[in-house]
């Protein structure tokens, strides 16, 4: 089973993504939530990290804290899927372990 | 599956705590069960009973509270982190505990996945 | 669940402390100190990841007395009279930082990125401060 790593920051203010990209292994899955969901948004500066990395990676951003900083309905980096609570749990759960960047 | 939940922030302050508490409902609303949330750095503030938050907003501390008393959720706070800061007995909410350090890693050990929610 | 002092499953698990913050600006590296410690009573399988700014806690030379902030440094070299022995460093981070482990207080084995990300993949549980 994949590890399942989470980010919290934006990239635009600290460098928590950039440090679990470095780290985490193929194959895993990356899940932005709180302020890492903003490196999700296609188009910004940040965007082209996280193109990138979409061949190795599995990622996905989770919606409600999207939604809370009125950023749902914006375009994301193409293969960035959209959880919920429900499917961050199931994320864990079908995990080998949780690795939390913060 | 059982869940271990560490918690490294105080409420408000940053989104950590708030993070926690959704994960462990909707794991619990899946079936799965929160075996333990251990508060640790200035996540011990979470069972500070005299927190008041204005009534249109949500209260942190009641909801670990109703988690527990639920869903049976031990809620264990550090005495370490807990007596640096402030947060002995008398100042705990129901549904929470004081215990060591230990609490956390044997709930890592037992548990099938550990999560830290933290800044 | 049982209390700490009469627990004993049986089971080995892979722990990992991550530590990637610098100290004495945030209070992390203390508090996770204290969590090391403790893991060694459990009998774990116990690794300590210093990555990023987490370099920072090991270099030689600190003294917070001017702070009046306790001087935690030195319990990292208390760590091996608890059998805590896997500290490992990521080469890149200390690069960066312009450090070597020359520079390091205890000893630690300086791993690449890949040799990284393949330990925090065989973790059971890993810890973040």
């Amino acid at each position: 089973m994949p590890a399942l790593h989470t980010v919290n920051k934006s990239p635009f203010e600290r460098d928590a993504l950039t440090a679990c990209l470095a780290r985490a292994a193929e194959g895993s899955t990356i899940l932005l939530i709180e302020d890492g969901v903003t490196a999700a948004l296609a188009g910004t500066r940040h965007a082209p990290t996280l193109t990138a990395a979409a061949g190795r990676f599995s990622l996905a951003v989770l919606g409600p804290d999207l939604a809370a900083r009125g950023l749902a309905g914006r375009p994301l980096v193409p293969g960035v899927k959209v959880v919920d609570y429900d499917g961050f749990v199931d994320l864990a759960a079908d995990s080998s372990t949780v690795v939390s960047w913060l | 599956m059982q869940f271990g939940i560490l918690v490294n922030e105080g409420p408000f302050n940053h989104q950590a705590a708030d993070s926690a508490y959704q994960f462990c409902k909707a794991a619990i609303g899946k079936g799965h069960t929160v075996a333990r949330v251990f508060f640790y750095y200035d996540g011990v503030h979470n069972a500070n009973r005299l927190s008041e938050p204005q009534a249109d907003d949500r209260n942190v501390v009641r909801r670990w509270s109703e988690l527990a008393r639920d869903h049976g959720v031990d809620l264990v706070v550090c005495v370490a982190a807990g007596l640096r800061r402030g947060i002995k007995d008398e100042l705990l909410a129901e549904g929470f505990r004081i215990s060591g350090l230990g609490q956390l890693i044997e709930v890592g050990i037992q548990a099938d996945r550990t999560l830290t929610f933290g800044d | 669940m049982n209390d700490e002092t009469e627990f004993e499953s049986g089971v080995v698990k892979r722990l990992m402390f991550v530590n990637r913050k610098a100290p004495h600006g945030t209070i992390y590296a203390l508090e996770v100190l204290e969590m090391i410690l403790i893991s060694a009573a459990f009998d774990q399988d116990v690794h300590l990841a210093f990555l990023d700014d987490g370099v920072f806690q090991i270099v030689k030379g600190q003294d917070p007395s001017a702070l009046e902030i306790k001087n935690f440094a030195k319990t990292y070299r208390a760590l091996e009279g608890y059998d805590i022995e896997k500290l490992y460093v990521d080469q890149e981070s200390l690069e960066e930082r312009g450090l070597s482990a020359d520079d390091l207080l205890v000893d630690v084995e300086v791993i690449g990125r890949d040799a990284m990300t393949e330990l925090i993949d065989t973790m059971d549980v890993v810890f973040s401060a």
